[in-house]
């Protein structure tokens, strides 16, 4: 066991991706000679040389689209966007022509893709630096959406995605880079199909992925001290769900909270409480409950940013409410 | 035009054009008795540049054109009757009939697309060359476009990228002066698309698109020069459309003398004419090419007529290769 952060976690997977497979590559803004702007590829240039690590210049859209074209010649491109707020540069890419090829052309070619970004608010880096838009992404047949909270899962889930025969688009939470964790060495292979209950409990089941992740193991825990044992489930993976996982733990509990740091207006929260209630409404004690992000841009200053997003004693908040 | 055209070479060509030309003619029939839906766009006017410019592409070089890509498929050696399937939306389509006329894929000719967003296969082109590049083949990536598709931002990333990583890309702008109903002149500040490439530090070219030995000499030039490691080229041919710009439009944007004046210089009638002046062609050699087409077309229609349908409960095959999301 060993502790490492979760932006050591994405350097170290990224390292071991590219020390395994001679297509794999690295591609995007300001990864090479600055090391990432996470410092995620910090050192990767002297290590993998120029043409593995390719700082592009500020192109999105393009830089997205090379990488679907490599990945059809037969790279296995990893292509960082710095920020989900950016992507939307490349959107047109990433839907028309990653997510599409494949069934559009009758299954003659994939695109076997990872786009990685940075993604959530909490930095006091305002309303253009803040977006959660990884739900938008889920709506989206054809990718694969993963939302890392976890050190292993930054590193493991990297490991596994570079396998994949189809886009996977990971979104790691910009907050969570100088978070530490428990590293295990010699782990299996990570999955990158099923949620992952966190807490297990029996009174309530805080459902949530990503950055609020922590924020719902900070509100578990004040429930403990009032004597409410919340389950806390991870998704890990937007799409394909993992609606098996939810529907386990609420028929357990019989209530459910969604905590998503995107805004509450068709955000991917609102998804999950209709699936909930589509499989099982009938084993719910209380409607179902979410936590978002308030409707606004995200503002800089810090007590106004906190306030527009969730927060555990909002959580604890929402659950007492539930309970009531 | 060149002198030291061979006679076979030269009804090749023609063969090629025509071949484009009867296709297009039937589609548009086969639309009116509504068997072909949804969008068509023709490309009858255009078909020296695909007849010119697609045969001196290897196998191994990729293509990536647009929706209005009959013309490169046909060339590029698809059969007509997986073509003609996939105008009908048939399974034996050549994408299973799932993309219809504006999206041809072809794995085996290497046939990318058919992508129907503009400018959109500009940065998968330069994808795919980079891949070559990093795999040391010697492969080409011709990427086709119209030049409605110079205005998109894409246009000018994909050629600086491409440009500054030295890819081998053919950039191939078929410039038939609209995008839709939007005139060059009211689309570009600067209307030379050619001239475009000097911000990129890239060679261009501008080459008359209705002759097709011109496009076969200049595109060959490029050709040579992308696949010497030189870097991308740009060539800008200028053309017409004949038709409307999807099969039905009041071309209030063009009038009637324009698209008459562009007709006189018709590819494959002023082409027809030449080969006669230079004793390459006889009647009966055109009756042989044509009664070839129209036999070529005839089979075609009569696969894509007799072809099965996708089954519905296909519908979510290939949305992803693993099928989870099923
Ligand atoms: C990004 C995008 N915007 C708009 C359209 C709608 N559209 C389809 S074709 C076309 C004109 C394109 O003109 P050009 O690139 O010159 O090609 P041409 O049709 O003349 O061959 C437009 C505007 C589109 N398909 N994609
Ligand atoms: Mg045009």
């Amino acid at each position: 066991m060993t502790k490492m952060t979760y932006r050591e976690a994405v350097r170290s997977g990224l390292r071991e991706a590219l020390r395994r497979d001679p297509r794999v590559f690295l591609m995007g803004e300001d990864v090479g000679r600055y090391g990432g702007t996470y410092a995620c590829s910090k050192g990767f240039l002297d290590e993998f040389g120029p043409e593995r690590i390719r700082d592009t210049p500020l192109s999105e859209s393009t830089f997205v689209g090379a990488g679907i074209g490599a990945a059809l010649g037969g790279m296995r491109p990893i292509v960082e966007v710095m920020t989900v707020n950016f992507s939307l540069l490349a959107l047109d890419q990433i839907l028309n022509n990653a997510a599409t090829l494949r069934h559009m052309s009758g299954g003659q070619f994939n695109v076997p893709l990872v786009v990685r970004m940075a993604t959530g608010a909490g930095r006091q880096v305002a309303a253009q630096h803040s977006h959660s838009l990884e739900g938008w992404y889920a709506h989206i047949p054809g990718i694969t959406v993963l939302t890392p909270a976890t050190v292993t899962d930054a590193r493991g889930m990297l490991l596994t995605a570079v396998q994949e025969p189809d886009p996977v688009f990971i979104f790691e939470h910009a907050y969570l880079y100088s978070m530490e964790g428990e590293w295990e060495d010699n782990q299996p292979a990570v999955d990158i199909s099923r949620a992952a209950v966190r807490r297990p409990g029996k009174d309530v089941s805080l459902i949530t992925f990503g950055g609020s992740l922590w924020k719902a193991l900070a509100a578990a825990t004040d429930l403990a001290q009032a004597g409410i044992d919340a389950e806390v489930l991870d998704l890990r993976v937007l799409r394909p769900l993992d609606i098996g996982t939810i529907l386990t733990s609420v028929r357990k509990t019989h209530r459910a909270v969604v905590i998503d740091e995107a805004w509450r207006t068709g955000s991917f929260a609102a998804e999950i409480s209709a699936q909930i209630m589509e499989g099982a409404f009938f084993d719910l004690d209380a409607p179902v409950a979410r936590v978002c992000s308030e409707e606004v841009p995200i503002p800089y200053p810090k007590h106004l940013e906190d306030a527009a997003l969730p927060q555990p004693d909002k959580i604890v908040k929402a659950v007492h409410r539930l309970l009531k | 035009m060149t002198t030291s055209l061979t006679g076979n070479h030269g009804r090749d060509l023609l063969r090629q054009m025509l071949r484009i030309r009867r296709f297009e003619e039937r589609a548009a029939e086969l639309y009116q008795l509504g068997k072909i839906h949804g969008f068509l766009h023709l490309y009858i006017g255009e078909e020296a540049v695909a007849a010119g410019s697609i045969p001196l592409f290897t196998n191994e070089d990729a293509i990536v054109a647009t929706y209005r890509e009959h013309g490169h498929a046909l060339v590029r050696g698809t059969s007509m009757d997986h073509l003609m399937a996939e105008l009908y939306g048939k399974a034996a389509g050549c994408a299973r009939g799932r993309g219809g006329s504006m999206h041809f894929f072809d794995a085996s000719h290497r046939f990318y697309g058919g992508l129907a967003i503009v400018a959109g296969g500009l940065p998968v082109a330069v994808g795919l060359a980079l891949a070559d590049k990093m795999q040391g083949r010697t492969r080409v990536t011709g990427c086709y476009f119209g030049d409605g598709a110079v205005a998109e931002g894409e246009f000018h990333e994909s050629l600086n990228l491409a440009a500054l990583w030295k890819l081998p890309v053919l950039f191939l702008c078929e410039n038939n002066f609209y995008a839709m109903g939007t005139a060059l002149a009211r689309h570009q500040s600067q209307p030379d698309i050619a001239a475009k490439a000097n911000a990129y530090a890239m060679g261009s070219d501008t080459v008359d698109g209705m002759d097709v030995l011109a496009v076969e000499t200049a595109t060959s030039r490029a050709l040579d020069l992308v696949r010497n490691g030189h870097g991308p080229y740009l060539l800008e041919y200028r053309t017409y459309r004949f038709r409307a710009h999807s099969m039905y439009d009041a071309e209030l944007y063009r009038t009637k003398e324009e698209v008459n004046d562009w007709k006189r210089r018709d590819p494959t009638a002023t082409f027809e004419q030449h080969l006669r002046h230079a004793q390459l062609l006889c009647d009966d050699d055109l009756q042989a090419i044509e009664a070839l087409i129209t036999s070529e077309i005839e089979v075609a229609v009569a696969f894509a007529e007799a072809a099965p349908w996708e089954p519905v409960q296909d519908l979510n095959k290939d949305v992803s290769t693993r099928q989870r999301d099923a």
